[in-house]
């Protein structure tokens, strides 16, 4: 057994004897706004996003390479909340919702704009695709979190 | 240079967006940088990308550039001594002979930054093609550029930022200036307070690639005879005056 | 050695808790300043685009020169053997140690991002001075603690000699890097001049000096124990020589300056037409922080322990005089990047630029202080640090 699968294996097995105690923490419930196809595997992007986006920032500022795959920008087109247009604002904000379950400071929206580019601008036309907003595997109800646990939580 | 395939393909993009430009926006003079870089490129040192202040097309009632900068910044408009300036209007008298001018300044994209020699975290630094920045995620907001430039360029932001509209996100406790609009550059754009400029019927800004001598900038700072600002200093700028 | 000096160098118990809470009450309100200044910006303190250091500068240059000026006594004791200045050396690394902890925390603090400060040694240029200063001022930490350590452990006495040559060589490197900050700035008209670096040299011992004989004499006032006149003859000879050389590199400074024509216009308004920064340079510097210290100091008649004391006092009273014309006087004064012009502008182009310090900025620079107030009270209360010349043992003769 490899050591990140040994890695795995006691997680899970944390996770199910400490199951009673989960059950107690609320899991957010997120709004993933326009949601759809994520830039790459979800469950990739859950653990990635922060290497990702610190790489493409850094390739973005400094060498001014444009157009990459994994942008801030491109993560608020499509996970801003339809309802005030922003991935912050309460604990149900795709952003704010999550970094306050992991207990993550988040500073990029100091700077960045937490809404969507203008339309015009925006990739969010061409990377979402609103008729398979349900589809993934792991948002049978729009929802990354209950996702997770629900797959990962009951070995 | 060993790059034809590269020049090849620039020369075609070039020509596509130049047939393009022409089209599509009629009556607005067109320079010859026309082109935007293909997606995943970074920014190539066989460009230099600057700017030429026609003094004698300024006029000191105007500052349009000076309002398309705050425009496309979202900067506001300035009136405490610590709101943001990345370009402002100067009116000179000359002392000797009580001539007037009027010109914007703003960073001067120095081929020899002091800024960036200065900064102690590397956040001040210059792209390949010349492009003076501050990287706001390295800035620790010790305000050492600040003292060392030498033409005023930059502002600090002294409170929370809330308007994030701007194309350039900005955040408090780090320091900024003129990016020569790197977000429009880089799509083949000319920077706003060029347009601006171009919008009012004027021929004041003029940007392009200082590296080719075939360029219009390159050729009419030639015939104009510009000149850099503090001559003295050796910075290089990339922006240069003509008529002072 | 001596077995009374342990006991006399204890500051009485009720003493020590009075100034114990006053340190940390003004460090206290330092800190809240800081944090006030932090989440609601700049805009709290009276700096702006034109003046973009201010007073917590001034307090903060004042206290890492300083740092490396209070070291004189142990480098005169440790590389030049006198004994009377070795008796010394513990108590001067430890002002060191103070002062700069202070200094850096008020330069950390004040800051735009000071939760990223950690960022200057991550990501590090090599081309900037502040960048070099980063590993002056920790390796000040680190040769200064490695000096006390052999100074006050018996069994470290070998090494005490070549530890103190090696703080006597950094902290020469440090304050020159101190004035490298500003004679590297080849835009303004204030700086940029090689003769920064050896003004702050001279400015180091003048005012470390000082401090430490305000220090030296308050405790053993708190010991009730008496200075030897004779050591205080020489440290208040060497005070007034250092007042005397800092005088001199000034006026070689201004005299540059008023020689050259560029610059006159820069000198008419520091020492005429400044306002309040030409009061604290003629009134603040010349008069009372120079001086009035030298006739103290060399009057007949005058020149006693009390005298010193206040001697000492004035001259910090000018060293910060000093720091804030040259600090915001520097900014104050326009860029010229127009010469043969009048210009104007919304940004202040061509114009005398105003600055007037916050409440803010004030506790956050006395704030630093206070921290350098409180590691040399903690320091003398813990450990032994009372200079004790051996009575027995006769000065030396020169």
């Amino acid at each position: 057994m490899t050591w990140l699968g040994l890695q795995r294996y006691v997680l899970m097995l944390l996770w199910g004897m400490a199951f009673p105690l989960w059950a107690a923490v609320t899991v957010p419930n997120l709004d993933v706004g326009q949601g759809g196809h994520c830039v790459d595997d979800p469950r990739f992007m859950r653990s990635n996003h922060m290497k990702l986006l610190l790489h493409q920032r850094d390739q973005t500022m400094r060498q001014g390479i444009r157009g990459g795959k994994y942008s801030l920008a491109g993560c608020v087109d499509c996970h801003a909340s339809k309802i005030n247009h922003s991935v912050l604002g309460s604990n149900h904000n795709f952003c704010q919702g999550c970094h306050v379950y992991a207990a993550v400071k988040i500073d990029c929206f100091e700077c960045h704009s937490s809404s969507p580019r203008q339309p015009a601008m925006g990739t969010a036309a061409t990377t979402g695709q609103k008729g398979e907003v349900n589809a993934g595997p792991l948002s049978g109800n729009g929802n990354h979190f209950t996702g997770l646990t629900s797959r990962e939580g009951s070995p | 240079m060993n790059l034809p395939p590269v020049d090849r393909r620039q020369f075609l993009t070039r020509g596509a967006a130049w047939t393009a430009a022409v089209t599509l926006a009629p009556g607005v003079l067109l320079y010859d940088m026309a082109r935007a870089r293909p997606a995943g490129e970074p920014a190539s040192s066989a460009v230099r990308w600057g700017m030429l202040v026609d003094v004698s097309q300024c006029d000191s009632g105007c500052d349009a550039c000076v309002q398309a900068c705050n425009r496309e910044q979202a900067l506001g408009t300035p009136t405490r001594p610590t709101d943001p300036q990345w370009m402002r209007k100067v009116q000179l008298e000359q002392n000797a002979t009580g001539r007037k001018v009027s010109l914007p300044m703003m960073c001067q994209h120095c081929a020899q930054p002091p800024c960036v020699d200065v900064c102690p975290t590397g956040a001040s630094f210059k792209r390949a093609d010349g492009i003076v920045l501050v990287d706001k995620h390295r800035c620790i907001g010790c305000r050492y550029c600040m003292m060392a430039c030498p033409y005023k360029a930059r502002s600090f932001v002294h409170a929370p930022v809330e308007d994030h509209s701007g194309a350039t996100p900005r955040g408090q406790g780090t320091v900024e200036s003129c990016t020569l609009c790197v977000h429009r550059v880089d799509q083949g754009e000319q920077p706003a307070c060029v347009q601006a400029c171009a919008k009012e019927g004027r021929q004041a800004l003029l940007f392009g690639d200082l590296n080719d001598p075939q360029s219009e900038i390159s050729q009419r700072m030639r015939a104009l005879n510009a000149i850099s600002l503090r001559p003295d200093l050796n910075l290089d700028p990339g922006v240069s005056y003509a008529g002072l | 050695m001596s077995q009374s000096a342990t006991s006399f160098s204890r500051i009485e118990a009720r003493y020590f808790f009075l100034l114990l809470l006053l340190g940390l009450l003004v460090v206290m309100g330092g800190l809240w300043a800081a944090y006030q200044m932090e989440s609601q910006g700049h805009i709290l303190s009276g700096m702006n685009n034109q003046i973009v250091w201010g007073l917590p500068h001034v307090f903060a240059i004042f206290m890492i020169v300083s740092a490396s000026g209070v070291l004189n006594v142990a480098s005169v004791g440790s590389v030049f053997g006198r004994k009377i200045y070795k008796a010394r050396g513990p108590l001067s690394g430890l002002l060191s140690l103070g002062l700069l902890a202070g200094g850096l925390t008020v330069l950390m603090l004040d800051l735009g991002r000071p939760d990223r400060v950690i960022v200057a040694a991550t990501t590090y240029n090599v081309t900037s001075v502040f960048a070099w200063n980063v590993l002056l001022y920790s390796g000040l930490f680190a040769t200064v603690g490695l000096y006390l350590w052999t100074m006050m452990d018996k069994t470290m006495g070998a090494w005490s000699r070549p530890a103190g040559i090696l703080v006597f060589c950094w902290r020469f490197i440090l304050t020159t890097g101190t004035g490298l900050i500003f004679a590297f700035l080849v835009a303004r008209q204030a700086y940029a001049s090689a003769l920064l670096p050896p003004l702050f040299i001279v400015m180091s011992l003048a005012w470390g000096l000082a401090i430490f004989l305000i220090v030296q004499t308050a405790m053993y006032r708190w010991n009730l124990q008496e200075l030897n006149p004779l050591i205080l003859k020489r440290l208040k000879n060497l005070l007034g020589i250092f007042i005397v050389t800092l005088l001199y590199l000034m006026v070689a400074y201004h005299l540059t300056n008023v020689y050259f024509a560029r610059q006159v216009d820069f000198e008419r308004f520091i020492l005429r037409d400044g306002g309040i920064l030409t009061f604290l340079f003629w009134g603040g510097y010349v008069g009372l922080g120079s001086a009035v210290p030298l006739l103290l100091i060399f009057l007949p008649g005058l020149g006693q322990g009390r005298h010193m004391w206040i001697a000492s006092l004035f001259v910090l009273t000018g060293a910060l005089s000093l720091l804030y014309v040259f600090i915001i006087g520097g900014q104050a004064y326009p860029l010229q990047i127009f010469p043969g012009y009048h210009v104007y502008s919304s940004f202040a182009d061509g114009q005398i630029n105003s600055y007037n310090p916050s409440s803010y900025e004030w506790m956050l620079g006395v704030g630093g202080m206070g921290v350098a107030f409180l590691v040399t009270l903690l320091g003398v209360r813990v450990l032994n640090f009372l200079p004790y010349d051996d009575p027995h043992y006769p000065l030396e003769s020169n």
